[in-house]
């Protein structure tokens, strides 16, 4: 695969802005501006996450959408709020439960409890 | 300032104000600790504006603490609609309750080691006081059908924010397939949980924050206590400090009600998903540029977490959807 943009990549690019926040806007700041540069720090560490795993992600989402026959999460919700898919529940809830996974993954992978999957 | 404190000073009949301290600015009111004559007091004031009235939640709490259930003592409150008002906006000035709110404290401190060991047994006595005030007297307390209300909300937020949630979907319909016969109807807090809970060493010393007190089913609150996410990271499901069934057994004990782990858990469910959409709420006021700011904006993405919870919440309890 033969990339248009030089170096760095996205990914690279904000995850040299998130060690610059950790590194030196943590320390140079304190209460109210140091919780809000937290925030930032977690709000571009998820956008790495999501630069690495969405596309895989989304390859996935789509083909558990195309296996109980619909193709978006629209469409999935209109299903179940109808009654459509009720004799597939247990397939519907598994395909629901792995999106979720999916979206901690990149959201707050910490927030997975170890005894529960 | 200076005008502020004459204000009070009016508002509370004392000759003087003084300690006037800016504690904290919700998004819809503004909190001060002040002592007036010697006497520590707290004023909460809807912000210049806002045209919510505090009177129903004064008048709750004025009930409350009649009854006996332990609350701030309301000394003085007042309505924006009162041309009289000095401080031309809605208020309440409440007793001062020296303690601890804030929930990752209490959880881990070791000064409040021995509040732990009580407060299971201090909130569910707490709870099964306030439910047996009489809700009657008090004026324009909500009584609404909240899955309604919420379903309503969900499809307002999925329409302006182009996006759709299949887990809230399937939450809501085995919510509508597993709702409780309940047919007690009392004072619901409507907010209780540690946060709005005043926590010294040795307990539970006063409950707060009563904006969305209303009529209902008491165990909405029990429920309410056992949500994922006012257990701020612990283990233990009741307010992250407790286990289901002291809670239960705890209540039965103080208001010789009977209570039932299934309607708890409905309750749990209900409020796990009120709080993923809250947080939908929250990310909207950013996107729709009401309230531009990043923390806003990643709370969008802490909607999975309550989906999470929704699912540690039903597993095994699926059943009873689509007629299985």
């Amino acid at each position: 695969m033969s990339e248009l943009h030089d170096v760095p990549s996205a990914h690279d690019l904000v995850e040299a802005v998130r060690e610059w926040l950790e590194r030196d806007v943590l320390a140079g700041t304190s209460g109210r501006l140091q919780f809000h540069a937290r925030v930032a720090i977690n709000v571009l560490a998820m956008v790495e996450r999501e630069l690495e795993l969405g596309a895989e992600q989304a390859r996935d989402h789509e083909i558990r959408l195309a296996d109980l026959g619909v193709d978006s999460d629209a469409e999935l919700s209109d299903a179940i709020r109808s009654g459509r898919l009720d004799d597939r529940l247990d397939e519907v809830i598994e395909a629901v439960r792995a999106d979720v996974l999916a979206k901690l993954l990149v959201a707050n992978p910490n927030y997975i409890s170890r005894d529960v999957t | 300032m200076d005008e502020l404190s004459e204000a009070l000073a009016r508002v509370v009949g004392a000759t003087g104000v003084s300690e006037l301290t800016r504690l904290s600015g919700g998004a819809s009111r503004e909190t001060w600790r002040f002592e007036a004559d010697g006497r520590r007091l707290v004023l909460q004031r809807q912000r210049s504006g806002d045209v919510r009235d505090m009177g129903i939640e004064a008048a709750v709490l004025r009930a409350a603490f009649d009854a006996g259930v332990r609350v701030p003592e309301l000394v003085a409150s007042g309505s924006h609609n009162d041309p009289d008002n000095p401080l031309r906006a809605s208020f309440m000035v409440l007793e001062h309750v020296d303690g601890e709110t804030i929930a990752r404290k209490l959880l881990r401190d070791e000064r409040f080691g021995a509040a732990r060991e009580v407060l299971v047994r201090d909130m569910a006595r707490t709870l099964a006081a306030l439910h047996a005030v009489d809700p009657s007297p008090i004026d324009g307390l909500p009584s609404i059908d909240q899955v309604a209300q919420y379903r309503a909300t969900l499809d307002d937020l999925n329409s302006r924010l182009g996006q759709a949630h299949p887990t809230f979907e399937l939450a809501f319909r085995w919510l509508e397939a597993n709702r409780p016969s309940s047919t007690r109807r009392t004072l619901v807090h409507g907010d209780f949980r540690l946060g709005n809970l005043m926590v010294d060493e040795g307990g539970l010393r006063a409950v707060l924050d009563w904006e969305l007190a209303h009529v209902g089913d008491p165990m909405e609150d029990l429920g309410w206590l056992c949500v994922r996410a006012w257990r701020f990271g612990s283990s233990h499901p009741v307010a992250g400090i407790g286990e289901y069934d002291s809670l239960l057994a705890e209540y039965r004990e103080a208001s010789g009600v009977d209570v039932d782990r299934d309607v708890v858990r409905w309750w749990e469910v209900l409020g796990t998903l009120k709080w993923g959409i809250m947080c939908m709420l929250q990310t909207s006021a950013h996107l729709t540029g009401m309230s531009r700011s990043h923390e806003l904006a990643a709370i969008g993405r802490r909607v999975c977490e309550n989906e999470y919870d929704l699912f540690l919440a039903l597993d095994g309890h699926w059943n009873s959807i689509g007629g299985r």
